[in-house]
């Protein structure tokens, strides 16, 4: 473990610049905090503060000296790996006949600075999904391939955080090639260092540094002690297939469909959230076509039109499926929950809709007996 | 082989205000495509020469308003092989459908000086009330991307690639933030159909719901949030939800919930 200033940021984002990645991290833009491109160490959002809660997010300067006064933000990482738009391939048409061609999938070295620990549990579940099953995403596989990971534990979890009772934070414990931690030792904010991998060793030792006295390690402990105790919310998973299993006809499902817009934020801001839709397109002389891969949402009807129709057709059957496939089936299907307790989908829903609320709902309405049978919908519908 | 001949196209105009059409002459990159597929047989709007029916695409803008209109556009669905309204006067009345939550002929004489020679409908009307129509392109105005991908999957057979999703979805793939979480601002987003990629949000004001309703929009809950804790009084949510697409069934019910 190794201590460095807060001047060394900016050494260690030159350092990662030279050795040529391209370094993307938190930003202030539009009064949130946003994952783009930091082109110097001045675009690094440091010394704000944020607030969360079901539906609401406001920024505001710290004021307290603390660089790293605030969570995950209004961005995702996932935008880096498994962009929302993509081309797989192009073809032409000539007297030849028809001509395929893939898209390259090369990417130039990305290197993340700052993702949280909550954060890096979510992109080991999209590799599962991605690059450990049969069919690898050779697109995600491009992108992740040279990727270098700053971690940052989180000494401010948010109102919305609930990383603790999903086991992914406020401490990062794998996935990074360095890992900060800021403490405030003399009043003063410095960071602690983990290495990680040996580019991560290799990068750190660019840097000025001096080796963590057992004081720095005392306050690490005791930083990430207390802001585990602050995280407020947690979500029960103590049996959670069985709970979905037996809520499948749960009155609740008719009490969330009646707020759920089906806007769909709640995937789009969930770091572990992958679905997709291709789109075809073709120049109008119908010489040239693309197909594209774009964001999509169990929360549209399209995504699961069929002939005849829509399997899902109702907000209580998609919300449903939403949250059982995030927070059961996922289990079945990928060994691991697709919730990593970032809280994204609690503060983003525009009619805040608490994902731990709803879970918590579900059992109480078990505990009542209010459980099942008083739905107003059948199966699927 | 012998040449297929080109398709003949049409564009129409009822009550409107010229700009959905005026979209079709501003696809400048693609005008030219546009004019080698199809034969531009009647568009008064680009010019006088005019190419007798039948048609077989025709492009509808505008709501009916008056007794004649009602008549001309059963001609102009006898004449047209597929028949596509563009804009929101054409798909859900328009503006002018505000109209329909009064009775026109008290302001009829305030606006007009001899209000005898008016002769107009008390409601303005989509296309759709009046004529079977193969498929509604929405927008005030239509967005031109949206119309040549009409018009390129008319030429070749397939569905368009239009999704009647939440405006969300497109603010959140352009990477925006949310105005409505992250300022309070009101934003119709989530009740709204996509096709605008999430124009006002890009810049920080919050959506006016310009494409109308999206598939199964949930005004009634976006509305009880829009009033507290966003803290829009009744008259505010009554004037939101009515706009260009007023008289579309979920925007003008939710704007009616809201009326004393
Ligand atoms: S479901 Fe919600 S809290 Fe869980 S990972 Fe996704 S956005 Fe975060
Ligand atoms: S839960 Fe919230 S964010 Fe998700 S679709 Fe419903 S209203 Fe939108
Ligand atoms: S700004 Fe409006 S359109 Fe964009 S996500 Fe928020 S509510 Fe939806």
């Amino acid at each position: 473990m190794w201590t460095i200033q807060p001047r060394g940021l900016g050494d260690l984002l030159e350092a990662l610049r030279n050795r040529g990645y391209r370094v993307v991290g938190p930003v202030v833009r539009d009064g949130a905090i946003c994952y783009e491109d930091l082109g110097s160490i001045e675009d690094l959002a440091l010394a704000w503060l944020d607030e969360q809660e079901p539906g609401n997010y406001r920024l505001t300067g710290s004021g307290n000296g603390d660089l790293f006064s605030y969570s995950p933000g209004a961005h995702t990482w996932k935008k880096f790996l498994h962009k929302p738009s993509v081309t797989l391939w192009r073809a032409t048409k000539d007297q030849k006949g028809l001509h395929l061609k893939e898209e390259p999938t090369a990417e130039g070295k990305v290197a993340l600075f700052g993702a949280r620990p909550c954060e890096l549990a979510a992109i080991a579940i999209q590799d599962r999904v991605f690059l450990e099953g049969p069919f690898v995403d050779s697109f995600y596989a491009a992108a992740r391939k040279e990727m270098f990971v700053v971690a940052l534990n989180c000494s401010h979890p948010s109102k919305s955080c609930f990383c603790v009772s999903m086991k992914t934070g406020p401490r990062a414990a794998t996935g990074f090639d360095l890992c900060l931690t800021e403490i405030h030792p003399n009043g003063e904010a410095e960071l602690v260092v983990e290495v990680g991998s040996e580019t991560g060793g290799l990068i750190l030792a660019d840097l000025q540094r001096r080796e963590a006295t057992e004081k720095d390690l005392e306050a690490v402990r005791k930083t990430l002690e207390e802001a585990e105790q602050r995280v407020e919310r947690s979500l029960d998973t103590e049996g959670i297939q069985g709970l979905f299993d037996r809520s499948f006809e749960s009155p609740q499902w008719d009490d969330v469909a009646r707020r759920c817009l089906g806007c769909a934020n709640c995937t789009m801001v969930c770091p572990t959230c992958f679905c997709t839709t291709v789109v075809e397109s073709s120049d109008l002389a119908g010489a040239e076509a693309t197909r594209t891969r774009i964001w999509d949402s169990c929360f549209t009807k399209d995504f699961t039109y069929i002939h005849g129709g829509s399997v899902r057709p109702s907000g209580y059957s998609r919300y449903r499926q939403w949250i059982t496939h995030k927070l059961a089936n996922w289990i079945e299907q990928f060994g691991t929950s697709g919730c990593v307790g970032c809280g994204r989908c609690i503060t983003w829903c525009p009619v805040g809709i608490d994902i731990t609320a709803e879970v918590e709902a579900l059992r109480a309405r078990e505990r009542t007996g209010s459980g099942s049978g008083g739905s107003s919908h059948e199966g699927n519908a | 082989m012998v040449a297929k001949p080109k398709p003949k196209l049409a564009v129409w105009k009822f009550a409107s205000c010229d700009g959905c059409q005026l979209s079709l002459l501003d696809c400048e990159e693609e005008l030219l495509a546009i004019t080698g597929m199809v034969d531009i047989c009647y568009f008064p709007e680009a010019t006088r020469a005019e190419v007798k029916g039948p048609y077989d695409l025709s492009l509808v803008e505008g709501s009916i308003t008056t007794p004649h209109d009602a008549e001309r556009i059963h001609k102009i669905r006898r004449s047209s092989r597929t028949l596509v309204t563009i804009g929101a006067c054409a798909t859900a009345g328009g503006i002018q459908a505000l109209r329909n939550f009064k009775d026109v002929k008290t302001f009829i004489p305030l606006v007009y000086a001899q209000p005898s020679y008016i002769e107009t409908l008390n409601k303005s009307t989509p296309i759709s009330e009046h004529v079977f129509v193969d498929f509604e392109l929405r927008g005030c105005p239509i967005d031109k991307g949206q119309l040549v991908e009409v018009l390129n999957a008319y030429l070749w057979g397939r569905k368009p690639a239009i999704r009647p999703h939440s405006t969300c979805i497109e603010c959140k793939l352009a990477g925006n933030v949310c105005v409505m979480v992250a300022k309070g601002i009101p934003c119709l987003g989530p009740v709204t159909h996509a096709g605008c990629g999430g124009l006002c949000p890009t810049y920080q004001r919050g959506c006016y719901g310009c494409f109308g309703p999206k598939e199964d929009s949930n005004t009634r809950s976006l509305a009880a949030r829009l009033a507290s804790p966003i803290g829009m009084e009744e008259d505010d949510l009554v004037r939101l939800f009515r706009s260009f697409n007023a008289y579309a069934e979920d925007f003008r019910k939710e704007s009616e919930a809201h009326e004393d």
